[in-house]
């Protein structure tokens, strides 16, 4: 009877994972797949020409047979992205904690980040290269300043967030200001900022090809240009499919640095969509 | 010895008109005095407690521990709120050792410390575990002991049983007194129950509102050790009375 008790518990606990990872991973996967299938079947159904809308297996076909070049493209494109990303948490973290430090900080700065918004980084670019050079650079501070925003924003929230009582604790055993800051505001902030760099990072992907599209000898948004300058869509639209993943994959890896040291903020409430 | 003479707090509202939070506050309280204070919503209790903590200062009059005026917390003293305010991201036990850490004064006895506190408030075995995974009552009797830790002279408690049930705050009420005479402190207690208020306190502060003021302090003529069978003697039922015709008296 027990033995029987525990292969069901066990039998249960296993039906429930499995539930769980269909949901989670095969059913997205099945309609990926899906896709795809139509894709491929709808341009070889409606002879639809290369040019216009190459089917995956021709994309497949024609990027594996250049797969070292597009190899060397796809990582110049993710050293400006995971730079232009780290600048950017380098520089919005602190700058939420004194934003949020002092009303007049906030009021006087304020303004000029929404400008920094304002500008159409695209119309920014050209410029950019001229003032820095043809090189990174450009790219790296275009890429930051796509990115930056949204994770001041989500810092500063989660900064301001913090529950009265919670300050008042702090207080009542005469912490200092560093203390405060250190040991309330910002694990208190992390949820938030998490928020913020899962933006972040997206935007990230953004920001680089924007600054590939307008200055740059190598990386996907250059391939990208260029192949279409070239008439080669199938290797264009393999590049576009690498960006989408780059950013899906970045994504992921952000969401599961929070789960390993951070799993109260992955579990938090305010959190609970991605 | 806590002495608080003549103390007034008068906040600004949003508008520009003054708010009387309190006024002529005069209270003394002995070492190792239980002492509540009850009264209707808004009449000050909190910030009676806040101006005692440190947190706040009087507009005016003085409030001095052993004859030091109190301009900012001390760390003999410690506040336990009407929530429990616990860290969401400490364990219970890093919740409780947190006065010890930001104190600097943390070592190697602390942990066993913070074990026979959660041990004595029935919480053993939840060190590893986080305030979330707490009911409500579990994370109240948690920030006690976070108060407990490094041993305060004074403990100010707004309210501590205020979200908890009825039969989990009588037990709680129970455990509190325990602790305090196993090992004596002064304590100043806020609560809006009545049989609370006497059930634990030597003396019993009513206040009035609008302006914030001691409406009559009542000494608890009920011997030590105390229990809820006490709440059909005489004496209990008399000053449970009292209070609450000083508190209606007011109100109406
Ligand atoms: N920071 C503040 N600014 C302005 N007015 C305040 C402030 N804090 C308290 N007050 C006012 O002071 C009065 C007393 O407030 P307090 O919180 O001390 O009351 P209380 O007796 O604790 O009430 P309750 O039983 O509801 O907790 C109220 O009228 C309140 O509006
Ligand atoms: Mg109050």
């Amino acid at each position: 009877m027990v033995e029987n008790a525990q292969t069901l518990t066990r039998s249960t606990t296993w039906a429930a994972w499995l539930r769980g990872f269909a949901q989670e991973a095969v059913l997205p996967a099945l309609v990926m797949v899906g896709l795809v299938g139509i894709w491929e079947a709808s341009v070889w159904f409606f002879k639809i020409p290369v040019y216009l809308l190459p089917a995956p297996s021709v994309i497949w076909a024609d990027c594996a047979e250049i797969s070292d070049v597009i190899l060397n493209h796809t990582l110049a494109t993710l050293h400006t992205v995971l730079i232009g990303f780290l600048v950017s948490i380098v520089i919005s973290v602190p700058l939420a904690v004194v934003l949020t430090s002092s009303k007049g900080i906030a009021t006087a700065v304020y303004p000029v980040l929404v400008i920094t918004q304002a500008i159409p980084k695209v119309a920014l670019a050209p410029l950019l290269v001229i003032m820095l050079g043809a090189n990174e650079l450009p790219r790296v501070v275009i890429t930051f300043l796509v990115a930056f925003f949204p994770l001041v924003i989500a810092s500063a929230t989660g900064l301001m967030s913090v529950p009265h009582d919670l300050i008042e604790l702090g207080r009542s055993y005469k912490i200092s200001l560093w203390q405060e800051l250190c040991r309330i505001r910002l694990p208190y902030a992390v949820p938030m900022i998490f928020s913020g760099l899962k933006v972040a990072i997206t935007l990230s992907v953004v920001g680089a090809v924007v600054g590939e599209f307008v200055n740059a000898d190598k990386g996907l948004g250059f391939l990208i240009v260029s192949a279409s300058a070239f008439f080669q869509v199938p290797v264009a639209f393999g590049a576009l499919v690498l960006l989408s993943l780059m950013g899906v994959v970045l994504f992921q890896v952000i969401v599961v640095i929070e789960r390993i040291f951070f799993p109260w903020s992955a579990e938090s409430a305010g959190n609970s969509f991605m | 010895m806590i002495e608080i003479s003549n103390a007034s707090k008068v906040f600004t509202a949003r508008d520009g008109h003054p708010v009387h939070a309190l006024s002529d506050i005069d209270l003394s309280i002995d070492d190792d005095e239980f002492v509540s204070l009850v009264g209707p919503s808004g009449c000050g209790k909190s910030t009676l407690l806040r101006l005692v903590a440190g947190l706040a200062p009087s507009t005016s009059g003085s409030i001095e521990v052993d004859a030091i005026p109190v301009s900012e917390p001390r760390r003999d003293t410690a506040m336990v709120f009407q929530a429990p305010t616990l860290l969401p991201w400490a364990s219970i036990e890093d919740n409780v050792l947190f006065p010890l850490k930001v104190m600097n004064v943390l070592d190697g006895t602390s942990r066993r410390r913070a074990h026979e506190l959660l041990e004595l408030v029935g919480l053993a075995g939840f060190e590893r575990k986080y305030p979330r995974e707490l009911s409500g009552g579990m994370q109240q009797r948690a920030a006690i002991c976070r108060a407990l830790i490094h041993d305060p002279r004074i403990m100010l408690m707004d309210e501590p049983f205020g979200a908890l049930d009825a039969l989990t705050r009588e037990e709680m009420s129970l455990e509190l007194l325990r602790i305090w005479t196993d090992r004596p402190r002064t304590i100043l207690f806020v609560t809006h129950s009545i049989p609370e208020a006497v059930l634990l306190s030597d003396r019993v502060v009513v206040m009035s509102p609008r302006p914030g003021r001691i409406a009559d302090i009542l000494e608890v003529a009920l011997p030590r050790p105390r229990s809820f069978a006490m709440e059909g003697d005489p004496a209990f039922q008399a000053t449970a009375q009292k209070i609450r015709s000083l508190i209606f008296e007011h109100h109406g």
